[in-house]
């Protein structure tokens, strides 16, 4: 590359380094410009933690383990899981042309793929969307930032579970598994086992809703059943990119489970299962057949790392036959 | 209209009759159970149309049995089968049942005839316009059957698959037909508890296929009239039938099956309100029919493709003694009307049913068996969804007898090239004629 192009590209790419948000780091709605959408995204204050559960912990599994502190910044988080006809805005996308002026990070927003329509669905209006691949919540977050100008993605993995435990060391962001459980989280046992609206159940202390419980979350981090054995303490903001579509995990349980699954600590991943009956082959690179319990929230930190890493935020597809 | 069409005893033996007369057989035949002789060696399977669909199937024949041979392909547009035969040897590329070469990649409108002659069992996946073609193909060459529902988009394709049906029972060979719910546990498990009488007699009920709706496949600059019409399929009569019979067919065939029987009539409403585009071609995007059966019994049934809406797909049957729900999720609850619980289907183990009917035909063929005759009842719910499209369309009340009689025709059958000129042509604004209620006789 001719050295005068590679001065530009570069202070392109410094200019694009590490921006940090001078929005103000409070509680905001993000209204969806040319709908009536809007949602509302809580902060997080960075800190250390405590990631992972203790050996102690009843029901607890040895993926969980061990306890390492982990340092992140500051985040955003959305204080609800994404609902239909949130999601449904970017199925349809009949109002791509109005943007949101003053964009702190701009991409282009044709440049999106587009998702397809879900073969079957629940879309009921403020219910999780669910059945959802990471790769369509993923596009979703991509698509908002186009659209809004504010870096969306899914969680990582720590993100979810700080913001989870909210402060919290034990096994629920309330406290121990107790008869509290059932304010805070549609589980097996009050849920009949059906998903429920959002927002109904008690938040915790940061004001979060339905982290435990009802759509169990995706997040961007590979699973690996080793757990935190090989994870070094006092990372900052660690996240396990990974090459294979499965497992990758998911967060905070659901409606069909019981208590232990909820737990702040516990973890779930993803199955090729929960594609069984699509039909089609390829199979579908948006929509599980088998994961109607698999729903996802967002979050938007508040420094945006530079061009390369913040596309490896948004997961690629990978194709599955 | 000069007939009535009330619904009594008469009135149905005497549509009976009338049917009967026309050639139509809906009597399930017996099974034969004789001595039967096992397979020896490979399985030859060729698969004619290499869609998603197609390619999914001919991947769950390879899982089958390990003697399934995967040996031609045939498709009428070359970029499709490529995509297939990708999707295959990313699947399957070292095995030594994935047979496809360069030689046996059939492109054309007459591919299906190569493919098909090479083969022992055929998986039949093109729209469905060109099953009936397809079928009597691979029936006269004595070929075993998978074939995707429906298995026709007009009378006179039904009346073909009909009379290929009878040849496959001569010949004793298996045909299968993807109305999968007949191979999944939950359905088969409720079904059964219908027949012992769980909640009595079936009153009434409702089939739901609501949804946001299918891809579209915009015309490009140099595309033939055909050739659009064969990619955009969805939206064209000929190819695709409507949603109500492509796609709600499932439905339907759930309320038939679970019934034992097909509606004597229909009545209903449709239009198309949201998809109404030059790429939307002619069908509707809505219809709500009233299917009457032989005893009284109604069912309700709802197709929808509109964005935004409600979705729901699952059927719900109302009897003297209690209830049942259903859903292909594995889900099946039975109740009585009180709302106790009398079956709830644990299905989250269950094996899926796209797998499972593959593995009961090629169990089947392995052993030599004679099991299966799915035409039936894809020539039935095929024809009942026809029918209800002919009320949606005609605004009037249609009986099997009208649909039958009708003989609408139009699927033509000897397309040789992309060249040939289209069934249907547009307007010069590019519009295809769309069905009007009150208009509208017959489509």
């Amino acid at each position: 590359m001719d050295k005068f192009l590679l001065l530009i590209f570069i202070s392109i790419l410094f200019s694009q380094i590490e921006t940090f948000d001078r929005s103000e780091f409070v509680k905001y709605d993000e209204s969806l410009i040319g709908t009536d959408f809007s949602f509302t995204m809580t902060p997080v204050d960075g800190n250390k933690f405590k990631m992972g559960s203790p050996e102690s912990e009843r029901r607890r599994r040895t993926d969980e383990g061990p306890i390492h502190t982990v340092i992140l910044s500051d985040y955003w988080i959305s204080t609800l899981e994404i609902s239909w006809d949130l999601y449904e805005t970017f199925l349809l996308r009949n109002q791509d042309s109005i943007l949101a002026n003053n964009q702190s990070y701009i991409i282009d927003i044709d440049a999106i793929s587009g998702a397809t329509m879900p073969y079957v669905n629940y879309n009921q209006p403020g219910y999780p969307v669910i059945n959802i691949t990471q790769y369509a919540a993923s596009q979703f977050c991509k698509w908002l930032t186009a659209k809004t100008g504010h870096y969306y993605r899914l969680p990582t993995e720590a993100e979810w579970e700080y913001a989870c435990r909210a402060g919290s060391e034990k096994a629920y962001s309330f406290g121990k598994a107790s008869k509290s459980i059932k304010s805070f989280a549609w589980y097996k046992n009050n849920s009949e086992g059906k998903l429920h609206k959002g927002g109904l159940k008690k938040p915790n202390a940061l004001g979060i809703y339905d982290m435990h419980g009802n759509a169990a979350e995706w997040v961007i981090d590979h699973y690996n059943p080793q757990g935190y054995s090989n994870t070094d303490n006092e990372q900052v903001n660690p996240v396990q990119f990974g090459e294979k579509l499965y497992p990758r995990v998911v967060r905070g349980g659901s409606f069909k489970d019981g208590p232990a699954r909820l737990r702040s600590a516990a973890r779930g991943y993803s199955k090729e299962l929960w594609k069984r009956r699509d039909p089609q082959s390829p199979k579908s690179l948006w929509w599980h057949t088998d994961a109607i319990h698999i729903g996802f929230r967002i979050v938007r930190p508040r420094i945006i790392p530079n061009k390369n890493d913040l596309e490896k935020y948004w997961i690629k597809p990978i194709k599955e036959y | 209209m000069k007939k009535q069409h009330k619904i009594n005893r008469r009135t149905f033996l005497g549509n009976s009759a009338k049917i009967a007369a026309a050639g139509i057989i809906f009597n399930k035949l017996n099974a034969t159970t004789k001595k039967h002789t096992p397979w020896d060696g490979e399985i030859k399977v060729a698969l004619v149309g290499c869609g998603g669909r197609g390619t999914g199937a001919a991947i769950q024949a390879i899982a089958a049995d390990q003697d399934v041979r995967l040996v031609a392909i045939a498709d009428v547009f070359e970029d499709q089968a490529e995509r297939c035969l990708e999707a295959l040897v990313e699947k399957y590329g070292n095995s030594e049942q994935l047979l496809v070469n360069k030689e046996t990649i059939f492109i054309g409108f007459n591919g299906f005839k190569n493919a098909i002659d090479m083969a022992d069992v055929v998986i039949l996946a093109t729209p469905p316009g060109f099953r009936p073609q397809h079928f009597s193909y691979a029936v006269e060459n004595n070929k075993h059957v998978f074939m995707e529902k429906p298995v026709a988009t007009d009378i006179i394709g039904i009346k073909k698959v009909i009379a290929a049906g009878k040849l496959a029972v001569k010949n004793k060979l298996n045909v299968v037909v993807g109305l999968q719910r007949h191979y999944q546990r939950s359905y088969r498990n409720v079904k059964k508890l219908i027949d012992r009488g769980s909640i009595g007699r079936i009153i009434s009920g409702q089939v739901y296929w609501n949804g946001a709706g299918v891809w579209v496949r915009p015309r490009t600059p140099q595309q033939t009239e055909l050739e659009y019409q064969m990619r955009n399929w969805y939206y064209f009569n000929w190819l695709c039938g409507d949603h109500i019979v492509e796609q709600h067919i499932h439905n339907i065939d759930v309320a038939n099956w679970f019934i034992g029987a097909t509606p004597i009539s229909a009545q209903g409403m449709g239009g198309r309100q949201i998809r109404n585009g030059k790429d939307h071609g002619q069908i509707f995007d809505h219809h709500f029919v009233e299917f009457t059966y032989p005893k009284g019994q109604v069912i309700s049934s709802q197709c929808r493709h509109q964005p935004g809406c409600m979705n729901r797909v699952d059927e719900v049957f109302q009897g003297s003694q209690g209830k049942v729900h259903v859903h292909s999720a594995n889900y099946g609850l039975i109740q009585s009307h009180r709302g106790r619980k009398l079956y709830f289907h644990e299905g989250e183990n269950d094996v899926n049913p796209y797998q499972q009917e593959h593995n009961e035909l090629f169990a089947a063929i392995k052993k030599g068996e004679y099991l299966f005759k799915d035409f039936n009842r894809g020539v039935n719910s095929t024809l009942t969804a026809i029918m209800g499209r002919m009320a949606t369309y005609s605004g009037k009340i249609i009986s099997m007898e009208d649909a039958l009689l009708s003989n609408l025709d139009i699927v033509p059958n000897n397309l040789t090239s992309f060249e040939d000129t289209a069934p249907i042509t547009p307007d010069k604004n590019g519009s295809y004629p769309i069905p009007i209620p009150g208009v509208t006789k017959f489509i």
